[in-house]
């Protein structure tokens, strides 16, 4: 580790938050607002929304989903499709059905698991059409929902928490498209390409022939980082260096990736009236990221003693990793890919060692709120701090209260409900696969590291984040199915208990502060929100954990290879 | 249900077209207006003749060239097919690959260890950049197979080290193609 690589780190957050603050003032107000914006009524009298009309949450949930099964549709015929359509300058045929199936939850869910390498399989109007559109849509559905829970609690004794059309053109068109113009443009300056030429023909100092696959990289990448989906254009992602050319590149990836999560406690903390509430959320948010980094840099700053024996001088581990980006740089991408429900990547985390590799998995298995996908993680955040109140209210014996919302036996059961999603579909899944002979026959690595790979699939696709131990081949029947159910849970069947919380709360009274009132704003709240996140959301993976990456660092230190 | 059906058909048509059509295609009209060079994959052209792309790497075996990372694309720095090697820590393949490409530029280079970028797998299987120490260490080898003095040579990869910004802003390294091109410039044919 180098005080150079620290001080990149520092900056880069540094300026996310200092951007973050006003982005989720902004929010606040956006969702807020009461009169329509500019070419917003024009919108809804053609698509015949009345944006006046709110909804219970039961009608929002609804819409939510019609709208996204109608998104799933669409990209699974224009990828079955694409060979009848524009723009396919390379002649792709159409995806197999299992891959259409996966890749259509994957871009829905906000996922972005690609089973497919994108400069192979995908024409570019499938990449904008589908997959850039989804990037949009995606995100914009995960930060209506955060705007409805949010007014749950910012409401009393409501049978409503707002209209999802609104919510949902408000997302996409006043916070999503203005940011991707001005982060497209500067990856443009910074060198990535944007042309809807398929490729250029290169004749290399040797004379050998090399083929360069091109496209529409910058306005893809910019919402790609900005949606905290992380599906590549290339398949090597942001390590393809015309998706991350250099490092100015690199740290407008991480920023852009960090920003709108970041900004949604803000908006929380606003919205319900109190600052110091979005406040408290976004600091557990960032020291637990912080933490995540300093592990990763660490550990791939340790190395692999197996590689440093063969004659290599330093033991710092560059296999898997670009040299423009180095060791500091690739494990800040590293954790905050997996921290929040991004999935990019800059470096392949197959080949990070195993307790640098043993991180990412866990921050995803948290849950993906530190500070997680775009309006996923603050309400992910939001359940996990319901259950920190219920845990402190067990331990004085009072009813527990939120925001001076009281939560009963009802909102339990639900946040119960919700959390149980993830480790019931990751271990379920991970366990079948491991004894299945056709999921093994798709392993890359054997050993402890086979099975990482197959645990490392279903926590990401669970946990709506996308990236991957690449060496597990997906793109077969079986993980293509499975992963997809998987996405596809760890989105739906996870929000529609947490919207069923935020109906049951929006109708019920404000009991005020009183001295007996557990602050959920100060050290003491953070410091029991961090434990619970770790001991609820993480203690259930420890298991599955010590039998992959933990048995294989032991393993790597006694000099083991498998 | 049936009543938000045209809210959300609309509604998703809609924005499909804003998101998926307008937003890609203006960006296209101002990147190849504003920024031609960089929209069309930063390419290098010397006489007429596409010779690759500042930011993609080339494979390079011949002694008279510097030699960049182990790649995982296709057979080899295949710009079509991008990937990392993606093998773990204590994967035997792994451990064989390094093995044997360490031997391989140890012997010729003459040295007896490397820096840790030589003999690694990059993440894209395309870094176009190798660390300063491994150019370094490849001089020797260069300069013999081109008739130079070592000290030209040195002094070509000193000029094309890509230091940090401010001494803190990205990761020091020099970029396999320019220099090469740089060494043909310099001792032709």
């Amino acid at each position: 580790m180098t005080l150079a690589g620290w001080l990149q780190i520092i900056l880069v957050f540094a300026i996310v938050i200092a951007a973050a603050w006003p982005l989720g003032l902004y929010m606040a107000r956006l969702f807020g607002r009461p009169e329509l914006l500019p070419a917003e009524g024009g919108l809804y009298r053609l698509a015949g929304i009345d944006p006046q009309r709110e909804q219970s949450w039961m009608s929002y949930a609804l819409a939510m989903l019609l709208f996204n099964f109608i998104g799933f549709v669409v990209l699974y015929l224009l990828q079955r499709l694409q060979f009848y359509l524009p723009l396919d300058p390379q002649g792709f045929s159409g995806t197999s059905e299992h891959l259409a199936f996966n890749t259509a939850w994957s871009f829905v869910a906000n996922t972005n698991w690609q089973s497919y390498g994108g400069e192979t399989t995908m024409s570019h109007f499938t990449q904008m059409a589908g997959l850039t559109v989804q990037n949009f849509l995606s995100a914009a559905t995960g930060i209506a929902l955060a705007v409805a829970v949010t007014r749950a609690f910012a409401r009393t004794e409501a049978k409503t928490i707002g209209n999802f059309w609104v919510d949902m053109t408000r997302a996409t068109l006043y916070v999503l498209l203005p940011l991707a113009v001005i982060v497209a443009l500067g990856f443009m300056v910074l060198g990535v390409p944007q042309t809807l030429q398929g490729s250029v023909e290169a004749t290399t100092l040797e004379g050998a022939k090399q083929v360069i696959a091109l496209g529409p990289v910058a306005s893809q990448e910019a919402i790609k980082q900005l949606g905290t989906n992380g599906g590549g254009f290339f398949n090597a992602n942001s390590a393809h260096p015309f998706e991350g050319p250099n490092e100015w590149a690199n740290y407008l990836s991480i920023f852009a990736m960090l920003v709108v999560s970041a900004a949604m406690p803000v908006m929380f903390g606003r919205m319900v009236g109190d600052m110091r509430q979005g406040r408290a959320l976004l600091i557990v948010m960032m020291v637990m990221l912080i933490a995540g980094v300093a592990a990763i840099y660490w550990s791939e700053a340790s190395g692999n003693p197996l590689l440093s024996q063969l004659g290599i001088d330093s033991p710092a581990n560059y296999e898997g990793k670009e040299v423009r980006f180095g060791l500091a740089m690739s494990a800040l991408f590293a954790a905050v890919t997996t921290g929040l429900s991004c999935g990019a990547v800059n470096a392949m985390h197959a080949s990070l060692t195993p307790l640098g590799g043993l991180v990412p998995m866990f921050l995803m298995q948290l849950g993906e709120i530190l500070p997680g996908g775009v309006g996923s993680g603050l309400y992910g955040m939001i359940v996990m701090a319901l259950l920190s109140v219920f845990i402190a209210g067990l331990m004085v014996g009072r009813t527990p209260d939120y925001l001076g919302k009281k939560i009963e036996a009802k909102e339990m059961k639900l946040a119960v409900l919700a959390i149980l999603v993830l480790p019931m579909v990751i271990l379920g899944f991970t366990a079948i696969s491991a004894m299945l002979p056709m999921a093994q026959a798709s392993l890359a690595n054997s050993g402890p590291h086979g099975l990482s790979e197959i645990l490392y699939a279903y926590s990401s696709a669970a946990g709506n984040n996308g990236s991957a131990f690449a060496g597990l081949n997906a793109n077969t029947p079986w993980f293509n199915t499975t992963l997809g159910i998987a996405m596809a849970m760890g989105r739906f069947a996870y929000v529609i208990p947490v919207m069923a919380i935020a109906g049951s709360l929006a109708a019920k009274k404000r009991i005020p502060q009183t001295q007996g009132s557990f602050p959920t704003h100060g050290p003491l709240f953070i410091g029991l929100l961090i434990g619970v996140i770790i001991i609820l959301g993480g203690l259930q993976y420890f298991p599955a954990l010590a039998l992959g990456p933990i048995v294989e660092h032991f393993a790597m230190l006694a000099g083991q290879s498998f | 249900m049936f009543s938000q059906l045209r809210p959300a058909l609309f509604l998703f048509a809609i924005l499909m077209l804003v998101t998926g059509i307008a937003y890609p295609l203006l960006m296209t009209g101002v990147a190849q207006a504003v920024f031609p060079a960089q929209a069309n994959g930063s390419l290098i052209v010397a006489n007429g003749q596409v010779r690759g792309s500042g930011l993609i790497g080339q494979a390079f075996t011949n002694n008279r060239y510097f030699w960049p990372r182990i790649s995982a694309a296709g057979a080899g720095y295949d710009a079509g097919a991008s990937s990392g090697a993606n093998l773990g820590p204590t994967s035997k393949k792994l451990l064989d690959r390094v093995a044997a490409d360490a031997e391989r530029i140890k012997a010729a280079d003459g040295v007896t260890s490397l820096p840790p970028d030589a003999a690694t797998a990059s993440a894209s299987g395309l870094d176009p950049d190798i660390s300063p120490a491994y150019a370094l260490q490849q001089v020797g080898r260069v300069a013999k197979a081109r008739n130079l003095a070592e000290d030209r040579v040195k002094a070509l990869v000193e000029t094309h080290i890509n230091r940090p910004d401010l001494g803190i802003f990205g990761e020091p390294r020099v970029n396999v193609l320019s220099l090469n091109m740089a060494l043909d410039a310099l001792s032709p044919g």
